[in-house]
């Protein structure tokens, strides 16, 4: 994406997710040891580290899958750890979450997939309504296709654009994308990509891009930020994040590059 | 990251564990009877999980029934032949069916039938993040699965309770008339002139109490399952150990206190 393109989705005066001093453990484990990072609205942020970092761990802690030891996480003005079950609720509504692995129901077909969410919090819609709503997300994931088929029938990257549509089908403000070319091969990572950039466009979304896949952080984030022991080490454009000059962030991406 | 000094145990790690898991369970009764009784109600899923638990047993719930009758009535002919009582069969056959064995033998199918099947689907929903996906949908997926599954499971099981009475009997009767010609009426009018309402009622009571169970113990198991596929293995194992369990601690349990309502 070119800078004129990103000037005009990017709206550097709405922080549209705000994290401040977050700090979360399990057991005798300390995971994140004070983040902070601001989202602004329609930006994609990447955010890099090794596997176990605790990458996963800081989006659940957004959608309030998990609760922080410390800190305070704002999504669309709200402050997720102190919100109640129904406000919650409502602001997962305009949160979109891809899962590594998809997470597609797999006693239902890819139409039941997508319709599931839409029935469930929207009783008052019509099929003909929820039709149209399938169909539109399955054109812009480029499955069109497959709207009978079983989970188990897709391949890998089916299952994630699956994934992607399903979050889709809710029009959500922000996606939160966990690993979403992980276990794909190299050709699918590219669509993958592509993907996300189209939605970010079309859906003029601001995201959280979790990733170890430097390709992908090139591709997709706006920004780059570098989590390595349970800190941020480095937020920036990935140009910037590749050439600071820190031993742990230089390390990781020479690891990579070998690999 | 760094690691922390390791946690203090108030009395040692397994006995902390196991109060921390009899905790954990309570609230999770708990939680089932606060979402229960809460709108929204998802009927068209309970009415899904009916026919799940309910109609594809029966295939199961009727052989065993069956079997188990003619099996019952083989084995007690000879004891009463030596008294020559062997007219009291019918009645023999229908308390010991209708009070005990039509219940526990529902119960334990359906321990391992239905407790495993549940234990393992919504462990491995869990552990594929299926759940997850369900939560950050706006769905709330306690209601949707367990609520559904527990319910569902408390309404068939005394239905299949009664059913395998019902084909138990017949399996009797079709043994006793193969030795005595006996008609099919005047077996169950022998068979239920013994037979009160408290009979009945306890053993429905007793059912309703074992489907609860079965239910909640696979849903409890499923829905916290950890450590990936072999957490899906585990769940299912002692999602049918516990119902049997605490089946047969029921099924003692309101024996005696029926007992004791007879008595007075």
């Amino acid at each position: 994406m070119n800078t004129t393109q990103e000037k005009d989705i990017i709206d550097k005066d709405d922080v549209v997710i705000s994290i401040r001093n977050l700090y979360k453990s399990f057991g005798a484990l300390d995971v994140l040891t004070g983040i902070d990072l601001d989202v602004h609205r329609g930006e994609n942020v990447a955010v890099l580290g090794r596997s176990g970092t605790g990458k996963s761990v800081l989006i659940k802690i957004l959608v309030g899958l998990l609760k922080p030891d410390a800190g305070d996480v704002v999504v669309l003005g709200k402050h997720v750890p102190r919100l109640s079950g129904t406000e919650l609720d409502a602001l997962r509504l305009k949160i979109g979450f891809s899962f590594q692995n998809s997470a597609l129901y797999d006693s239902m077909n890819v139409r039941q997939n997508l319709e599931f969410p839409l029935r469930m919090n929207f009783k008052h819609l019509t099929k003909k309504e929820i039709d149209d709503s399938v169909d539109e997300v399955l054109d812009a994931v480029g499955l069109k296709d497959k709207i009978n088929q079983m989970p188990s029938d897709l391949s890998g990257g089916q299952k994630k654009r699956i994934g992607i549509a399903r979050t889709l089908i809710l029009k959500p403000e922000i996606m939160l994308y966990d690993e979403p070319t992980s276990g794909l091969d190299p050709i699918t990572c590219i669509e993958i990509n592509e993907l996300i950039n189209d939605v970010q466009k079309k859906y003029k979304t601001s995201s959280i891009i979790i990733t170890h896949d430097l390709t992908c952080a090139k591709a997709t984030g706006n920004r780059v930020a570098m989590l390595l022991d349970g800190k941020f080490l480095k937020v920036g454009t990935f140009s910037e994040v590749f050439d600071y000059p820190e031993e742990r962030i230089q390390s990781f991406f020479n690891y990579n590059f070998i690999q | 990251m760094s690691v922390k000094p390791s946690r203090q145990y108030l009395f040692s790690k397994g006995l902390d564990d196991y109060f921390i898991g009899i905790q954990s369970a309570y609230k999770f009764m708990g939680r089932f009877f606060r979402e229960a009784f809460k709108p929204p109600f998802h009927f068209r899923e309970l009415m899904n999980q009916c026919f799940e638990i309910g109609l594809k047993s029966l295939p199961l719930i009727t052989l065993t029934g069956f079997i188990t009758g003619i099996v019952f009535t083989k084995q007690s002919r000879p004891s009463l032949e030596t008294f020559g009582a062997t007219s009291w069969l019918p009645s023999l056959i229908s308390i010991a069916i209708l009070r005990a064995l039509a219940s526990l033998v529902t119960a334990l199918i359906c321990a391992g039938k239905v407790g495993s099947g549940i234990g393992a689907e919504l462990g491995s929903m869990r552990v594929t993040e299926q759940i997850d996906a369900m939560e950050v949908s706006s769905i709330n997926p306690f209601k949707f699965l367990v609520v559904t599954r527990v319910l569902a499971s408390t309404i068939t099981v005394p239905v299949l309770a009664l059913y395998c009475g019902f084909v138990a009997l017949l399996g009797s009767f079709s043994n006793i008339n193969a030795h005595e010609s006996t008609s099919f009426f005047s077996f169950f009018e022998n068979g239920f002139d013994t037979i009160t309402f408290l009979d009945i009622f306890t053993s429905v009571v007793k059912s309703i109490f074992f489907g609860f169970t079965i239910g909640m113990v696979g849903c409890y198991k499923g829905y916290n399952a950890s450590s990936g596929t072999v957490g899906v293995g585990k769940a299912a194992n002692q999602a049918v150990v516990l119902s049997m369990f605490l089946v047969f601690i029921e099924e003692v349990v309101i024996v005696q206190v029926s007992n004791w309502i007879r008595l007075y």
